[in-house]
């Protein structure tokens, strides 16, 4: 930096400010017109009544009035929860596949990349292979319940089961993901903190739990964040796997806002949009938990 | 032109227009722009040839053409009317004009209609009517009805049945030979709308159908649950393949050719599919829903596909004559016959193809629906009431148990909706 003299611009002397400002601003402006924006328009337009074509008119808190009495409202709600509670198993089933698959055995990057190979399938894919695996007659579960006498069972076709069959479906790519995640924390695993484990008598289990789990901490918070993000994503497999049915039991809440916001037989907007605020708000509380945990990470870092 | 159209002036428009037509057909100048659904492989290339024809009857004009996917048109059409509208889209018939009459985006061509542009076309005129104005053309229909296997009907002895007592114990006989009667797939829900609706139509008439359907009637109505207990008869039977909730309408289709199952009540869109399976005329056959109470004249399902002119059409005069050329008698036997959609002419002096099923499809609805023509169930009912509807149905045709809570549901969707 040149040092300050009575005839530079203003520019020139708030360029340390300016500069970041500038390379900022397109990003910034996209990031308000298509993120922030539209979430203040949903929640402007689920106080209206209206059909995307027509007049809106303004209804109040009506449409959450209905939400509160709707049963497919209340069936997807518990959809979800079931989703992201269900969707954890795949941080401990990744864990322990990346554990198994950690070891120098000839041919290992093979298995290893069959292991990986669900998360590079479209989710469509997963979606349609699970289907027929699910069918009803010719399905290769019933043709294996068959061989232990099980009488056939139409997963996809029983609204108890059909959510947990989507689920598992789901839970095999991101099993994957997080499987991968894990084998790259174990390659950052110090070597010396397991031989002083070792020497203090640290075996299995308390080797696990005390040595190497904290030390994949930055792994599992990770794989705790996208598992959360893809329980939240799981419209493409319900679309594609049973189309919200059998009688809307499988749907989610992203689903419902889309069936009555934008579908064939939807286009209320108030009503859609209003799903999309509840939708909001829950996945508030872990947008909020994340950035915390962030925000309190670097604290540490930096101290 | 085009600020004349925009004014309330309508009637003078027209009677420029007419003349004008009457004239010479050649003063068609400038674009004429058609954005249409008709994606499949057959209707694509009728409306492709229809387009180029058009074309080359009028010099001075270019028809511009846009093919949309049929499924996603069904929601793209709301951008399509609102922002730099084409002169003519597809569209469908009855109740699913709703939301683009009301919005003020499809024209009214109630002027077109009286000044005769559409000559043989007075018994299709209904489908197009609402708020007693014309809001388009038609330009295809099918019958609906059940589709049979004739080789096991003769197999076990069967004849056609035409009261619901034949009906059920052609039902139980082929059921006894270790078949189911009908072959169903309700996975995207429309198809027990159709169930719904002949056997509503059967039970109480075509009036009270459409009562039910304009939401004058509550769904607890007791005429409403016979409806469902003469279904729930046929349910308790097993005459409905098992799983349909999981099948598509194609996916239901092997059941009825590899002969697990004996009819499919679906529309006439159903027997190219037959045919290209296998099944040769000689195997498939079909009847017109049995009747259930005697002395209600029979209402039958029959789907219109329509011509509309957005109400922000730029070339309204080549848009009016297009519409006029695609209902014309010649344009219509040829569009609708074997080589085409084969489907029903909406024209009245159109000849039908030469086909059993066509032929005895419009035998049946120009001479044994004396209660009147619906649409379908998702086309008659508001689109909301028609998606809570049929999700309701096949909860039904899966736990027919669930019924109270069911009719209980639907009440409620009723009462938000129509008020």
């Amino acid at each position: 930096m040149t040092p300050a003299t009575p005839d530079q611009t203003w520019v020139q002397r708030n360029r340390m400010t300016i500069t970041p400002i500038l390379f900022l601003l397109p990003g910034l402006l996209f990031f308000i017109v298509y993120v922030i924006s539209p979430i203040f328009q949903s929640f402007s337009i689920s106080l209206y009544e209206w059909d995307g074509l027509g007049q809106a008119d303004y209804i109040g808190l009506d449409n959450y009035r209905e939400l509160m009495t709707d049963r497919s409202f209340e069936v997807s709600l518990w959809n979800n929860v079931k989703w992201l509670v269900l969707y954890l198993l795949a941080i401990p089933a990744g864990l322990f596949i990346a554990l198994f698959l950690n070891q120098t055995v000839p041919g290992i990057r093979l298995y290893k990349s069959l292991f990986f190979f669900p998360f590079v399938l479209s989710q469509v894919v997963v979606g349609l292979v699970f289907s027929w695996f699910y069918l009803p007659r010719e399905g290769l579960l019933n043709a294996v319940l068959g061989l232990f006498g099980a009488g056939p069972v139409n997963v996809l076709g029983d609204p108890g089961l059909a959510t947990y069959g989507i689920i598992a479906a789901g839970l095999w790519p991101q099993t994957a993901y997080c499987m991968i995640l894990y084998l790259t924390g174990l390659n950052a695993v110090n070597p010396e903190q397991i031989e002083a484990g070792r020497l203090d008598g640290a075996k299995g289990w308390r080797m696990l739990w005390h040595v190497v789990l904290p030390q994949l901490k930055p792994a599992t918070f990770i794989a705790f964040v996208v598992t959360i993000i893809g329980a939240l994503r799981s419209f493409d497999l319900i679309s594609i796997m049973t189309n919200g049915g059998p009688f809307g039991s499988t749907r989610v809440l992203s689903f419902l806002m889309f069936e009555k916001a934008l579908s064939e037989y939807g286009f209320r907007m108030g009503y859609g949009s209003a799903i999309a605020v509840v939708l909001f708000l829950i996945m508030l509380i872990f947008i909020g938990y994340f950035l915390w945990q962030m925000w309190h990470d670097e604290r540490v870092a930096r101290r | 032109m085009r600020s004349i159209i925009k004014t309330p002036l309508a009637v003078l428009a027209a009677t420029t227009m007419l003349s004008g037509m009457a004239v010479a057909q050649d003063d068609l100048s400038g674009t004429l722009r058609i954005f249409s659904d008709m994606s499949n492989p057959a209707p694509r290339a009728i409306i492709e040839g229809l387009a180029a024809d058009f074309d080359a009857m009028h010099p001075d004009l270019t028809v511009e053409l846009t093919v949309v996917d049929r499924e996603a048109w069904k929601t793209q059409i709301r951008n399509a009317l609102s922002a730099n509208p084409p002169d003519v889209v597809n569209w469908y018939a009855a109740n699913r004009m709703r939301p683009y009459v009301d919005a003020g985006l499809f024209m009214d061509i109630t002027d077109w209609w009286d000044a005769g542009d559409y000559d043989g076309l007075d018994s299709v005129r209904g489908a197009m009517t609402l708020d007693d104005r014309q809001w388009g053309v038609p330009y295809t229909y099918y019958q609906w009805g059940v589709y049979y296997r004739e080789d096991i009907y003769n197999e076990l002895g069967l004849s056609e049945p035409t009261t619901w007592d034949e009906e059920l114990a052609n039902c139980q006989a082929i059921i006894d030979s270790g078949r189911s009667c009908y072959t169903i797939g309700t996975r995207y829900l429309w198809t027990a709308g159709g169930w719904f609706d002949y056997l509503n139509m059967r039970t109480n008439g075509f009036d009270f159908h459409m009562a039910l359907a304009r939401g004058e009637v509550p769904w607890t109505d007791e005429r409403v649950r016979q409806t469902f207990a003469n279904w729930r008869q046929l349910i308790d039977m097993g005459a409905f393949i098992p799983d349909h909730q999981t099948y598509s309408w194609q996916d239901a289709l092997p059941y009825m050719v590899n002969g697990e199952a004996a009819a499919y009540l679906m529309g006439n869109f159903v027997v190219p599919h037959l045919r290209e399976a296998g099944l040769t005329d000689d195997q498939i056959d079909f009847y017109q829903f049995p009747i259930i109470t005697e002395g209600l004249p029979q209402g039958e399902d029959a789907p219109t596909d329509t011509f509309h002119v957005p109400s922000g059409a730029q070339n309204v005069e080549a848009a009016r004559a297009f519409l006029a050329y695609i209902t014309s008698p010649d344009v219509q036997t040829a569009i609708n016959g074997p080589d085409g959609l084969g489907q029903l002419p909406v024209n009245a002096n159109a000849s039908v193809a030469d086909d059993e099923f066509n032929q005895q499809g419009f035998e049946m609805l120009s001479q044994n629906a004396q209660g009147g023509i619906a649409q379908f169930f998702d086309r008659d009912f508001p689109a909301e009431m028609a998606s809570i509807g049929m999700e309701g149905l096949q909860e039904f045709m899966v736990f027919p148990d669930h019924l109270d809570d069911i009719l209980g549901r639907l009440e409620q969707a009723r009462q938000r909706i129509y008020d």
